[in-house]
């Protein structure tokens, strides 16, 4: 990432001098102890102020832990299930039953691929209407046997394309949004890399939304919006400071309940401790609501969405 | 046998008319802008050249070829509302910029001036041949007829009044999709207007959703694809993606005819297709088999 560079440097550094003092068997732990606090504090300045834009490269980055990474780390007896019992199954949708902390769940969430073969198969996390009804099977499946629901989001949005259109993606998408305002049981989302749009929004109802410290979330992407309205998609970073997509602005709209701290450097940098921040969060949040009656919950989700977007009344 | 025969020459004469609208459907050009400055516009459908005001007074057909031409949301209250009927609500509410998006303050105000509307939408409350029902309007020239934070709101009021007072609910659509320059809480106003037809729903209470020419994004992945029946109108482009975004991702031209009413309802995604003069008596039917007041 551009903004890292700085840090490379360094790590070259680092990785140069352990070579050196290997094959010279000359002993420079002092140095590169030296250079290794050295990194971390650059991680430390680097991080601290990253702009939008550039948490939108942390958000996409391809070391970022994805759903069945959060899945493998914190979900015991995890069993994937499969389709939507209506058409096929969306492999940009993972979704599943499984224990967290001996507490059931039912899991979901966007997945993303690592590499070409993998992103081609999983349509680079972007799902299709099947995806969406794939979710929300599962989600009545919870309803039914009273799991609570962890959502997962990461996507750079619902797929556009020919048979998206011709199954409903608009409907499906819409389906989702109500039926999870009416869900009898709990919902707690996270937006763990990119929330993008109603592919977001779509997984996104939910008595507790979370987000990543350095995820972002958006009615659009920077790219898009910057090649609408400022007819030049090379004006994305404008657009990304513009749109107000990071978890802490989002908090600061009262769009998102709280932000999960990311390790130092990002998700990417220690899987399994982001892993952890996560769960604990998500056990936490769990907790809050899980004693409430079906009627005090939906009530509650329903009031923290319609406040929503306050308006000016001319008088 | 015979009278069939007859009644099959009869209606010979009507083919030659049917072929004619037929191959006038399918191309769908750039419509011209019909609230811009001029008295005369050229009808993309017939290439005439048409009096303004014979369109208006033609609820906003080509008096020629009967080519469709975007209605305001006050001509759609005026289409579908018996006269003297509609009570407006909320026309007072307006944006208050949550993100200071710049340019957005002037575009607001170009759009005030250009619609003399305050906002993308009107909302209230009217009768449909005496029966009273809650209806808003969107209005494709106020940006786009995209959905920021007062249009979600005064589509969740006007959903809401439908659930206090146990009136059907209409929303006339018509939307490029969420508005950008209101970021994340355009988004929201999707989950908000849901949620409220899930309450709407719950009280057994008709949610009629009539997209019209265009619709697309956040508007058709929310409110307006979750009518209980939903009825749109000849030739109207009903999609999440708009064509240009598909055509872009998949790096080819789109069918013809992808995305419009038609289409839209062989893939099984709108129940009916009205005619514009049979709009208003088509919502009521629909209401007056579904629902006593």
């Amino acid at each position: 990432m551009e903004f890292e560079k700085k840090l490379k440097d360094i790590e070259i550094k680092i990785e140069e001098l352990k070579e050196f003092s290997k094959e010279k068997e000359i002993d420079l732990s002092i140095e590169i102890e030296k250079l290794e606090i050295e990194k971390e504090k650059i991680l430390v300045e680097i991080y601290k102020n990253l702009s939008s834009w550039e948490k939108v490269s942390v958000a996409r980055h391809p070391k970022r832990p994805y759903t069945l990474d959060y899945i493998e780390q914190i979900v015991e007896d995890f069993e994937e299930l499969h389709g939507d019992r209506l058409f096929k199954d969306d492999p940009a949708i993972v979704g599943g039953i499984g224990k967290i902390e001996g507490n059931r769940f039912v899991i979901i969430g966007h997945q993303k691929g690592r590499d070409m073969e993998s992103n081609i198969y999983r349509n680079f996390g972007m799902a299709n209407p099947e995806g969406y009804r794939k979710a929300l099977r599962l989600m009545k499946l919870a309803e039914r046997f009273k799991l609570p629901v962890l959502t997962l989001i990461d996507t750079a949005g619902a797929y556009p394309g020919i048979d998206a259109e011709k199954h409903g993606q608009g409907e499906a998408i819409a389906r989702n949004l109500m039926e999870m305002a009416g869900l009898s049981t709990p919902i707690i989302a996270v937006v763990i890399g990119e929330g993008g749009s109603g592919g977001a929004l779509a997984l996104g109802v939910a008595d507790r939304v979370f987000m990543l410290e350095n995820s972002v979330y958006s009615v659009i992407s920077p790219e898009g919006c910057a090649a609408i309205l400022y007819k030049d998609a090379a004006r994305a970073q404008q657009a990304a400071n513009d749109l107000k997509i990071s978890a802490d602005q989002l908090k600061k709209l009262g769009v998102i309940d709280d932000i999960i701290v990311e390790p130092l450097g990002g998700a990417h940098r220690d899987h399994e401790m982001m892993a952890s921040n996560l769960k604990t969060k998500v056990l936490e949040a769990y907790k809050e609501i899980k004693d409430l009656t079906i009627i005090e919950l939906k009530d509650k989700r329903y009031e923290k969405f319609r406040k929503m977007g306050e308006v000016n009344q001319e008088v | 046998m015979g009278i069939f025969s007859i009644n099959k020459k009869k209606y010979a004469t009507l083919k030659i008319e049917k072929k004619k609208v037929e191959k006038k459907v399918e191309p769908k050009k750039t419509e011209p802008n019909i609230t811009g400055s001029g008295l005369w516009v050229k009808c993309p459908g017939c290439n005439e050249i048409i009096y303004k005001s014979d369109i208006k007074k033609n609820k906003m057909k080509c008096p020629n070829c009967d080519n469709y031409f975007k209605m305001s949301g006050k001509q759609r209250i005026e289409l579908l509302i018996d006269k003297d009927t509609f009570e407006e609500f909320d026309m007072d509410l307006f944006t208050k910029d949550p993100l200071k998006f710049p340019d957005y303050a002037e575009k607001i105000e170009n759009a005030e001036i250009k619609t003399k509307l305050k906002e993308g939408v009107i909302s209230g409350v009217g009768k449909m041949f005496g029966m009273e029902v809650s209806i808003a309007a969107m209005d494709f020239f106020f940006l786009g007829g995209s959905m920021g934070t007062v249009v979600g709101e005064k589509i969740t009021r006007t959903i809401e009044r439908g659930i206090e007072r146990k009136i059907p609910v209409i929303v006339v659509a018509t939307s490029g999709g969420a508005r950008m320059h209101e970021g994340i809480l355009s988004l929201m106003q999707m989950a908000k207007t849901s949620a409220a037809l899930d309450r709407l729903r719950e009280k057994g209470i008709p949610f009629i959703s009539v997209p019209v020419d265009p619709t697309t994004g956040g508007v058709t992945a929310s409110f307006a694809m979750l009518g209980d029946i939903i009825i749109s109108e000849p030739k109207a482009l009903i999609g999440f993606a708009g064509p240009r975004v598909i055509e872009q991702t998949i790096k080819q031209k789109l069918p013809e005819g992808f995305q419009l009413s038609e289409f839209v309802q062989e893939c099984g995604m709108v129940d009916i297709i009205a005619k514009r003069e049979e709009l208003k008596k088509t919502i009521h039917r629909v209401l007056d088999n579904l629902f006593e007041i």
